[in-house]
């Protein structure tokens, strides 16, 4: 091989060592691409295995045969099947094969001293963060971190990643939602100044995945193979990939080998018979309070019989109403989670009237609304953040990830089957997170309690009980 | 049956009343079924887009410059935003089976709206994708909506993708101004078909080359109504 050619593949090597893409995302010109697969340093593998009667997707691992579609294929004038389960990470046609790197080996660098965080831990962070340490040490596969809402986990998983990086290992912290990929970027990049950080999330401009330290929402991991040495999955019990059998398939896969190491985080187990027994069989770590040190608070239950009937007629919820005005600390600012956008909608416009008739509101442009399809979504949740709202009505998608520093939280209708006990967990865990104010008062507004209401508030009083306070 | 869409099992209840439609599947769940809407009220009798006069104003404002060479132009649904989220997955995610969904309502609502011409055997035409948008996708939804039409097929209309080339002779101004080109004249009733109507011009485009050239009538019939 000539010099030349060398230096090109471990430039190259980078940049798809760990990957498994198809050929449109392959950023290389025909000829050069020709060229690696000729020299064996990229390598083609089925992207859809046919069996007896059924099929299996090698990116995404569907093997349900009403997920698969049929395209009358131009190329090779021939019915061709294609993977609709993935398909929104581009569409993988039976005749299309997946590529992987077949080159050299990467050698990550070491880094000496890759933690630049001066922060100090709690004595049970340590604990937890000395676990994670260890299992890396150990080459041990599987650790469960059980921590409930606003332990500090990401500032425990710092000395873990800095070990990581400092045996040359490279690193990926995936997580449910690209709001979280986020909101931890610039959080990981400030306590890792001399690391190279990618964030990878559907539409981040970012799209290489090179780096030796990434941060990527759980759907991104599909994109990989034999990459990772220390995977973190946040959120375990969270949707996506609690529901959906391909993201452990995916997130498996990206594992380097079989000495490298995976940790869950989970604040929520959720009440699940295989949650569970899986709980049972894996080793796990409790940090069952919070970073502050102040317990978390208990929700509230107020029933609202009038529900169904205030909103049938445009008003805002009366109890609502009755309990702003009694807040312990009206400074506070207030998130208000509702089942549907619908009803964000509508909570948002009869706030707009009544609110500031009840002197509950100074003006109209201090409350605002959000829901997944939003499209200042992000920027309503900065003013937000930067305090120049007091009110944001949403649905779910703030249930988890989102830390606002002082707020107290309300959930009207909470009955209705959205608010499922982890997600009330996640709610309720929203309030009380910082210092210099750790309580935060969280109110279920329904109309008929659920097992999921009765669940949550006892899983929540738990938790304080294992803390230590009672 | 899995819903399409959302891919949660359908369950059918068997009962007399819906026995004779248990031979054709369906393909969207209730709640998916129901996000759907057919375009419905009084509608411009040209372009019909929702409308309260016969002609609505965009509609006269074309007939400034010219006498509308489509006849009239008949849709299926609004362009709402389960739609557009459908046709995105479609189209340019490129899941060609969504195309199901519509097969059944297609193919009705085109008897109910150009029936009257059978006797006139109109040519199909659908609106053609410039060659590197066809191997990117790897199917024209327009053909495939059209292919639900039980009528004869023309695929005379061919799209140049050359828009941004530079514009230098006369006839090179007039075909990158219209994206198509005729390769055969027809001289009978043709029914274009496409994906959608937005503004008309890409529908008036091709319309207008087919009066041009011996086309006694031109109709066009989309999904939606944009
Ligand atoms: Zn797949
Ligand atoms: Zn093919
Ligand atoms: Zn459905
Ligand atoms: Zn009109």
């Amino acid at each position: 091989m000539s010099k030349q050619k060398v230096a090109l593949e471990s430039l190259v090597s980078r940049q798809f060592a760990g990957k498994l893409l198809l050929r449109n995302e392959i950023q290389l010109e025909d000829k050069q691409f020709e060229q690696f697969l000729a020299d064996g340093v990229l390598r083609p593998s089925p992207s859809i295995v046919k069996q007896l009667i059924s099929a299996i997707c090698q990116r995404c691992g569907n093997r349900k045969k009403y997920l698969f579609g049929r395209l009358p294929c131009k190329q090779c004038n021939q019915n061709h099947l294609y993977c609709r389960k993935c398909i929104e990470m581009g569409r993988v046609m039976e005749c299309e094969p997946l590529y992987y790197w077949n080159g050299k080996e990467v050698v990550w660098p070491i880094i000496d001293q890759p933690c630049t965080w001066e922060g100090e831990l709690t004595a049970l962070q340590q604990r937890a963060s000395d676990r994670i340490v260890s299992a890396i040490t150990n080459k041990e596969k599987e650790l469960l971190v059980w921590a409930v809402c606003g332990a500090g986990k990401t500032e425990m998983l710092f000395p873990g990643i800095a070990e990581a990086l400092r045996s040359g290992m490279r690193v990926c912290l995936a997580t449910p939602r690209a709001d979280v990929v986020q909101e931890l970027l610039p959080r990981i990049r400030n306590a890792f100044k001399n690391v190279n950080i990618q964030g990878l999330y559907g539409g981040s401009e970012e799209k290489t995945g090179n780096a030796q330290l990434i941060i990527s929402t759980t759907h991104q991991l599909l994109r990989f193979k034999a990459a990772f040495h220390f995977l973190i999955i946040d959120e375990v019990d969270a949707f996506p990939f609690h529901n959906d059998p391909s993201l452990p398939y995916a997130a498996k896969r990206s594992l380097h080998s079989t000495q490298s190491t995976t940790i869950y985080l989970t604040a929520t187990p959720r009440r699940n018979q295989q949650l569970r027994l899986w709980m049972k069989q894996l080793p796990h770590v409790f940090v069952p309070s919070r970073f502050h040190g102040h317990p978390l608070p208990v929700p509230i239950l107020k029933t609202c019989t009038s529900l169904k009937k205030d909103i049938q007629y445009n008003r805002v919820p009366y109890s609502l109403l009755n309990w702003m005005r009694k807040r312990i600390s009206p400074h506070r600012q207030l998130l208000i989670f509702v089942p549907t956008i619908e009803l964000v909608e509508q909570l948002y416009k009869n706030s707009l009237v009544q609110l500031p008739q009840q002197k509950l509101l100074t003006s109209k442009d201090r409350i605002m609304c959000v829901h997944a399809s939003d499209p200042e979504r992000k920027e309503k949740v900065q003013l937000f953040r930067d305090k120049k709202i007091d009110i944001l009505i949403t649905t779910t998608i703030l249930e988890r990830g989102v830390t606002f520093p002082s707020v107290d939280v309300a959930i009207i209708d909470a009955s209705h089957r959205v608010f499922d006990e982890a997600a009330l967990v996640q709610i309720a865990g929203r309030a009380g997170r910082s210092p210099d104010d750790p309580k935060g008062e969280v109110v279920f507004f329904h109309n008929g309690k659920t097992n999921s209401m009765v669940h949550a508030i006892d899983a929540i009083k738990s938790m304080n009980k294992r803390g230590g306070f009672i | 049956m899995y819903c399409l869409w959302c891919h949660e099992e359908i369950i059918t209840e068997v009962h007399w009343g819906n026995l004779i439609h248990l031979y054709r599947p369906k393909r969207l769940c209730m709640n998916c079924e129901s996000q759907l809407i057919k375009i419905q009220g009084d509608l411009c009798s040209i372009c019909s887009r929702v409308s309260s006069v016969k002609k609505c104003a965009d509609c006269l404002k074309w007939e400034d410059y010219e006498e509308s060479p489509i006849k009239f132009n008949a849709s299926l649904y609004t362009y709402n935003s389960f739609m557009q989220e459908v046709v995105a997955k479609w189209k340019y995610r490129g899941d060609y089976q969504l195309a199901k969904i519509f097969q059944y309502e297609f193919e009705k609502e085109y008897s109910k709206k150009f029936s009257f011409l059978t006797k006139k055997k109109p040519v199909v035409v659908p609106i053609p994708l410039s060659k590197q948008r066809m191997t990117e996708r790897g199917f024209n939804q327009a053909e495939v909506l059209a292919d639900f039409i039980p009528l004869q097929k023309d695929h005379v209309l061919e799209r140049l993708h050359g828009e941004k080339q530079a514009k230098k002779t006369r006839y090179e101004r007039i075909s990158t101004e219209n994206p198509f080109i005729l390769r055969k004249s027809i001289n009978k009733t043709v029914i274009l078909v496409d994906d959608i109507y937005t503004t008309g011009t890409t529908l008036r485009h091709a319309a207008r080359l087919f009066k041009g050239n011996g086309c006694p009538n031109v109709y066009t019939y989309t999904l939606i109504r944009g």
